[in-house]
């Protein structure tokens, strides 16, 4: 075989495996592109059969989704996601600093301890946290979310954040405290600079996580603190079918995270191993 | 008594001095370094190690919400009645059916998918952008969608493009409902596997793979004797956590059958919840949990040791 028919037998494998992986990503990616023109249509031509492939787009459910009192619930999700992201940081930046830099005795037990709360299947959990919360008045309260999504992602973060900080190296920390920096303004000028990105890419994990909690918020919540993914199905149960507006609010639900997903995908593959693949 | 002797005992005091202090050194030292620690720690043994404590109570007695006075000791019976449920035996397979079928499937369809995104080629980040998507999705924002809009018996998506090639329409939720959910499951966590597994293949040595191509082996044969032993821990990784995850399945199956026909396509969580929170038999609910977290600690316990070799935990 001549080199002019291999490099052409290889081109033209090369072009069918790129075919495919065209196909594939667009299979993939096809129910999102259906949901997000579902919810320009009009309701009879979201439920057709055959389906509409072609329409005049209108904004007409996106109105309905943001006027039908969307408002509490977006807030809901808004502080859930917000406040629990900025507990666990505080929380776990002092954790993963004493796990890693000036590592406590029995480092490898601690971790341990933090994963083995992520294998306990919060079914197991929700009987006594539902009854004691109501005990405690604090049903249907978006605080009881609050720390509850803390601690939900507080140990994928502690992970995340060690390995973030295993990767300063030590003589930078030390040639700061020769200079005779003080202990705190060495973590302030020094270290957190160096792993600010890495922060950034556990806020958008635990971003990801409180955002899209759906059952805590479905058994732990009624009208006052109910979130976005719970004001998902009340659209669906409570008025049929009204499928173009469900897929309305169904995208603008998911956007955010979707957003935030495409820009940093890097870090996205970072943070799902729990800081183990760089 | 000689000089030396009471040099010698002079020093052994000074000594003991000496490392008494170094002990109360050591000891503020090692709470300075355990005190950034400390609130993380009690946070979490708070919020998950005491709710799970209540449960072991509850499931020791028999509590129903609707009945607020019947809230007697009854000792290990809730236990006896799980192992004559049937129910519970069928769900506890369905979770097993559901989580493997999701995880094996999603791994084999990231592996393709890594590969195929691991050669260059034009729009190659636009490809890999799609194709994470799917996992971006709100999970009961994906279920709606496949229920209502892929999977509708009448005017569904599946059914329509099966009805061109002159398949009868199929009502996926209620004949197949396992299958669909793993459809919905699987469509979300293909990417994930893709992501971890891709970021394997980039991490492979260049110069390793071009050795191998000198030596004249080929695609096959350089796949199966290096990349895939290469991407042994990712792959490893990717399946712990991918079932850490999927055996937690909840809103798939809340949204899309139910847990239905009857209980054909409930998991343990979904029958948990049921009888928790629309039967409110509490005891009961909270036995289960309980019979839960053990099998989970037996799985988890041979999970955990590969969790720590993929990490490289070292003391």
């Amino acid at each position: 075989m001549s080199d002019v028919t291999r490099t052409s037998r290889g081109r033209a494998t090369g072009g069918v495996l790129t075919t495919l992986t065209w196909l594939l990503a667009l299979a993939f990616f096809f129910p999102v592109a259906w949901m997000a023109a579902t919810a320009f249509k009009q309701e009879n031509q979201a439920a057709s059969d055959p389906p509409t492939w072609f329409f005049a787009p209108t904004l007409d459910q996106f109105r309905a989704v943001i006027e039908g009192g969307s408002g509490t619930y977006v807030a809901n999700s808004a502080i859930a996601t917000g406040v629990s992201t900025v507990l666990v940081l505080l929380l776990g930046i002092p954790a993963a600093y004493a796990l890693s830099i000036r590592p406590v005795e029995k480092v490898s037990d601690v971790l341990f301890f933090f994963i083995s709360t992520k294998m306990l299947p919060v079914v197991a959990v929700i009987v006594p946290i539902y009854v004691v919360a109501g005990q405690l008045k604090v049903l249907d309260n978006i605080w009881t979310l609050v720390v509850l999504y803390t601690a939900m992602n507080l140990p994928i973060a502690v992970w995340m954040m060690r390995s973030f900080f295993l990767e300063v190296p030590g003589e930078v920390l030390e040639a700061a405290s020769v200079d005779g920096a003080g202990l705190m303004r060495t973590l302030r000028s020094v270290l957190m600079p160096m792993v600010a990105p890495g922060i950034a890419a556990t806020a958008l994990i635990c971003v990801i996580f409180a955002w899209n909690e759906f059952f805590f918020a479905l058994n732990l919540t009624a009208s006052r603190a109910a979130t976005v993914p719970v004001l998902i199905v009340s659209t669906m149960t409570s008025e049929g079918l009204f499928l173009a507006r469900l897929c309305a609010a169904a995208l603008l639900a998911s956007l955010p995270v979707i957003i935030a997903g495409w820009v940093a995908q890097k870090q996205l593959v970072r943070g799902l191993s729990m800081g183990a693949i760089k | 008594m000689s000089t030396s002797t009471i040099d010698r005992l002079e020093g052994s005091r000074r000594a003991a001095r000496a490392a008494a202090s170094e002990r109360a050194v050591s000891r503020a030292e090692g709470w300075r370094r355990r005190g950034p620690l400390l609130p993380a720690l009690i946070f979490t043994i708070i919020v998950t190690q005491l709710p799970f404590l209540v449960t072991i109570w509850y499931s020791l007695r028999s509590q129903n919400l609707l009945r607020p006075g019947e809230d007697i000791f009854v000792g290990l019976s809730n236990y006896l009645d799980i192992a004559a449920d049937s129910t519970f035996r069928q769900t506890a397979l369905n979770s097993v059916v559901i989580t493997l079928g999701c995880v094996l499937v999603a791994m084999v369809l990231g592996i393709v998918l890594a590969l195929l995104l691991d050669r260059p080629f034009a729009g190659r980040s636009v490809a890999r952008t799609m194709l994470i998507t799917p996992f971006l999705v709100m999970p009961v924002a994906s279920s709606v969608l496949w229920s209502v809009a892929l999977l509708n018996p009448t005017y569904g998506l599946l059914n329509w493009t099966l009805g061109l090639v002159g398949i009868e329409a199929v009502d996926w939720t209620s004949t197949y409902p396992i299958v669909a959910i793993l459809m919905a499951l699987v469509w979300q966590w293909t990417p994930f596997m893709m992501l971890l597994v891709l970021a394997g293949l980039q991490a492979q040595p260049k110069d390793v793979l071009e050795a191998a191509s000198v030596d004249g082996a080929g695609p096959w044969r350089t796949f199966t004797s290096i990349t895939l032993p290469h991407l042994r821990r990712y792959i490893e990784l990717g399946v712990l956590l991918g079932v850490i995850y999927v055996v937690n399945t909840f809103d798939q199956i809340y949204l899309m059958t139910a847990g239905g026909p009857g209980t054909a396509s409930a998991n343990l969580p979904f029958y948990i919840y049921q009888r928790a929170f629309l039967g409110f038999d509490i005891g009961q609910a909270a036995a289960m949990g309980v019979v839960v977290v053990i099998a989970t600690i037996i799985v988890a316990s041979a999970a955990l040791r590969l969790i720590f070799r993929s990490f490289e935990v070292k003391e």
